[in-house]
């Protein structure tokens, strides 16, 4: 009981810290602010400010993850989730179990390189444009793992059903909070994968946890979202923002996405979208323990399984923004 | 007895410590320091071994068979700052010594448990593999020795990690770094380390240590056997390399399932006690090593019969405690074909004072001679002399066939001999004294490498003492 309390006590005391931060946050943008206006004529920008928590998921309830919040993905996927991922999902609590106040996510190796692990995503439960979404989390370890804390487009078309209110991947737009590749334990990575940039060359920046580590401890992994911007955190350090301006200018593979898209309205819609900023619409959140695939490789001999992701907590604040 | 006192101290001084801040809170003085006897008897937590110059009380101590000389302070070579650690690797057949080896100690001793690892910077004259590089030798106890071995050297710097297999055990430590290395090919070279310090990295994880190489291993033996554990310890490093080093069986704290049977003291050394089973497990700094070894102990020990009294000069001697041994490659080639089952001899039970070679799951096994060692020239002997005990009942056809082989892989000539059921006995010892020309094509013996026994598992079990040469 005393262990319990304390716990609660400890959560009262983060979420304290947590509303320090974003004052901290609120003035590292104030500063930037005033450096910014020192260069521009936009005297209407305001400051943008994430206070009202509107959705989170504590984890406080053993079981099963909240069916309220979460849906499973399962099994494999098209060509291992398109990222020729070696794992299975399932929805076994040996996989995703919610147990002591952490989300537990496993990885196993159920026979030689077959594994299994779990995937949730809020799609349907919960999305929202713009905002501070965040998690603390403490990452599994080993060559092969590559665990991830993600956002799609809520209007992903997940079959070709020529709706031209929705959009197949990578139109919809995904905001990776955090990627970890297993093999490098200091280091994480935040990026945003959408048309004219995505699979192999996202828009994607590297934090170096300097004499730290993703897999001794719980980190917050973070970004604040608003009109025309992304902001990445580790902890409370800001290590990346992506614009509009950092978009490519490749040309429409005409050639490529005329086989796809045969009707010529809806080959235009695409056509208009490339390299265009598709983060102004609702988004939902995805949690996931890959194994193998194109972003650390396969697991090695020296790669030990069972492997977890523990998360602490999910939290999703609103922006301060007119159209939010 | 040292380091019991201290730690001793240390409890006593931590309750102290309690009690402090337990008076502070209640007279709500959280204001005031700590008194000064809360204070740790603590040695220096001095980092620095060697960053342009050697730090405070450290001194060299090469060891008794190596090149002395082979350590010098270099202010031409340099990682960075103004001079680097130097070490002359000698040419095969330097009369100043075969090797490169020393300890560099602190004189008292440091407080390293803030610290996980030992890191420094080093370069080479050419690429080489370093063979030994640590530290914890004290020249002393040895108690908590750490070895990386076979570090691969190049001619840019590199940082090297040694991560600290615990690093509470470490309170007062002498042995700041030890290294030791022979030539390349014959040839000897050039080596330079520089900014050599203990570090708080931060990123030494996801400890897993392993005893016996992480195998579950089993042996059948007698009472008196001594069985020495050794251990090793791998971190995940920052950059996601497993780093695996050798550390001292007083890194671990041992346990046995049955300490009447099977007990391990400190220094990782197992004494089996009586008859019975017992498996003996480790943990390390609260985590559960890989491997253990379970014992059967079939009791007490019939010690092979002690060999007659000869002139040493007339003795070439394998394998025994009455002479002189020549040096042998292993007991057990553990040849990988995919035919050899046997198992054990690899090391011999050490039982009383005495060692004596185990063979189990025999079906053929064979001590070497010739891989890194002299083989042995047996020309002017006359006999080969084997005490064998065949650790089972005797069935009728049951054989070992002893084979010699000369100038192995190159001109090789062999000679065989058959010992039947009719001279060995079940569970008991037979001495053979066996005219060398009885292993009929033979006829060259000045470069025996290898000495088989051979039972194509009509017996599996058996124990072989005093193996030599003699005329």
């Amino acid at each position: 009981m005393i262990n319990k309390k304390n716990k609660i006590m400890n959560k009262k005391n983060k979420f304290r810290m947590r509303k320090n931060a974003i004052g901290y946050t609120y003035l590292i943008l104030a500063i930037s602010f005033f450096i910014v206006s020192g260069c521009t004529t936009d005297e209407t920008q305001t400051v943008a400010k994430f206070t009202d928590l509107v959705w989170a998921d504590e984890f406080d309830v053993d079981g099963a993850p909240n069916p309220d919040y979460w849906v499973y993905d399962l099994g494999t996927g098209i060509n291992g989730w398109g990222n020729n991922e070696l794992q299975s999902y399932t929805d076994l609590p040996e996989n995703v179990i919610v147990q002591n106040g952490y989300l537990i996510i496993s990885a196993l190796e159920k026979e030689e390189s077959f594994y299994t692990s779990g995937r949730l995503k809020t799609k349907g439960k919960f999305d929202q444009k713009y905002g501070r979404f965040e998690a603390r989390i403490r990452l599994p370890n080993g060559k092969g793992l590559w665990p991830a804390f993600w956002m799609l487009g809520s209007n992903i078309e997940e079959e070709r059903d020529d709706d031209l209110n929705t959009f197949q991947w990578p139109f919809c737009g995904e905001i990776d909070i955090i990627e970890n590749a297993g093999s490098k334990p200091t280091i994480v990575s935040g990026a945003i994968h959408g048309p004219g940039y995505f699979g192999g060359s996202p828009i994607l920046k590297e934090y170096d946890l300097v004499n730290d580590r993703v897999d001794t401890g719980f980190h917050v992994y973070g970004v604040e979202w608003g009109p025309d911007y992304i902001n990445f955190y580790v902890d409370d350090i800001l290590y990346n923002q992506i614009t509009p301006s950092d978009l490519p200018n490749d040309p429409f593979p005409e050639d490529f996405y005329s086989t796809i898209y045969t009707d010529s309205v809806e080959l235009e819609l695409y056509r208009e979208k490339w390299n265009t900023w598709v983060y102004d619409q609702p988004f939902y959140l995805l949690l996931n323990v890959a194994v193998g695939g194109l972003f650390d490789g396969a697991p090695n001999e020296e790669t030990v399984f069972p492997q977890t992701m523990l998360v602490d907590y999910i939290r999703v604040y609103k922006g301060n923004f007119d159209n939010n | 007895m040292k380091n019991l006192k201290y730690i001793y101290l240390k409890l006593f001084l931590f309750s102290g410590f309690i009690f402090t801040i337990t008076v502070s809170c209640e007279s709500n003085l959280w204001e005031r320091d700590l008194s000064d006897e809360a204070v740790f008897a603590t040695f220096s937590s001095s980092a620095e071994v060697f960053i342009d110059g050697f730090s405070g009380g450290l001194s060299y101590d090469p060891f008794g068979d190596s090149k002395l000389d082979a350590f010098s302070v270099d202010d031409q070579e340099k990682y960075s700052g103004t001079a680097s650690m130097r070490f002359d690797v000698p040419n095969f057949g330097d009369p100043s010594g075969a090797y490169a080896g020393a300890t560099f100690r602190d004189a008292i001793g440091r407080d390293l448990t803030d610290y996980d690892a030992l890191t420094f910077y080093v370069k080479a004259s050419q690429s080489a593999t370093l063979n030994e590089v640590g530290f914890g030798n004290d020249f002393e106890e040895n108690k908590y020795v750490v070895t990386l071995n076979n570090v691969p050297l190049s001619t840019n710097w590199t940082k090297i990690i040694i991560p600290i297999p615990d690093p509470s055990k470490l309170f007062r430590e002498r042995g700041m770094f030890w290294y030791a290395e022979g030539p390349e090919n014959g040839t000897g070279y050039t080596f330079w380390i520089d900014e050599l310090k203990f570090e708080k990295l931060g990123t030494i994880a996801q400890p897993r240590p392993a005893i016996l190489g992480g195998v579950d291993e089993f042996q059948e033996t007698f009472i008196g056997n001594n069985f020495p554990i050794t251990g090793t310890q791998t971190f995940n490093l920052g950059s996601g390399l497993n780093q695996t080093v050798s550390a001292a069986p007083s890194y671990f704290t041992y346990s046995s399932t049955n300490p009447e049977v099977a007990r391990v003291n400190e220094t990782g050394m197992v004494t089996i006690l009586d008859s019975g089973t017992a498996k003996v497990t480790a943990i390390l700094d609260g985590v559960l090593a890989e491997g253990s070894i379970s014992f059967e102990s079939l009791g007490e020990f019939d010690s092979a019969p002690t060999p007659p009294d000869r002139n040493p000069g007339d003795v070439i001697s394998i394998f025994s405690d009455a002479y002189p041994n020549v040096q042998v490659d292993y007991y057990n080639g553990f040849f990988l074909d995919g035919f050899q089952t046997t198992k054990g001899g690899a090391p011999p039970l050490s039982i009383g004072g005495g060692e004596v070679i185990n063979y189990t799951e025999l079906n053929f096994v064979a001590i070497g001679t010739f891989l890194d060692v002299p083989p042995v020239n047996a020309t002017a002997m006359t006999h080969l002399h084997v005490d064998i005990f065949v650790n089972e009942d005797l069935d009728s056809g049951d054989f070992i066939r002893l084979l010699l082989l000369n100038d192995v892989g190159q001109n090789e000539t062999s000679g065989s001999f058959t010992i039947d059921d009719s001279t060995l006995i079940g569970n008991g010892w037979v001495s053979l004294d066996i005219p060398l020309s009885d292993f009929s094509g033979l006829n060259d013996r000045s470069q025996l490498g290898l000495l088989f026994f051979i039972s194509d598992n009509t017996i599996s079990n058996i124990l072989v003492d005093n193996i030599y040469f003699y005329r």
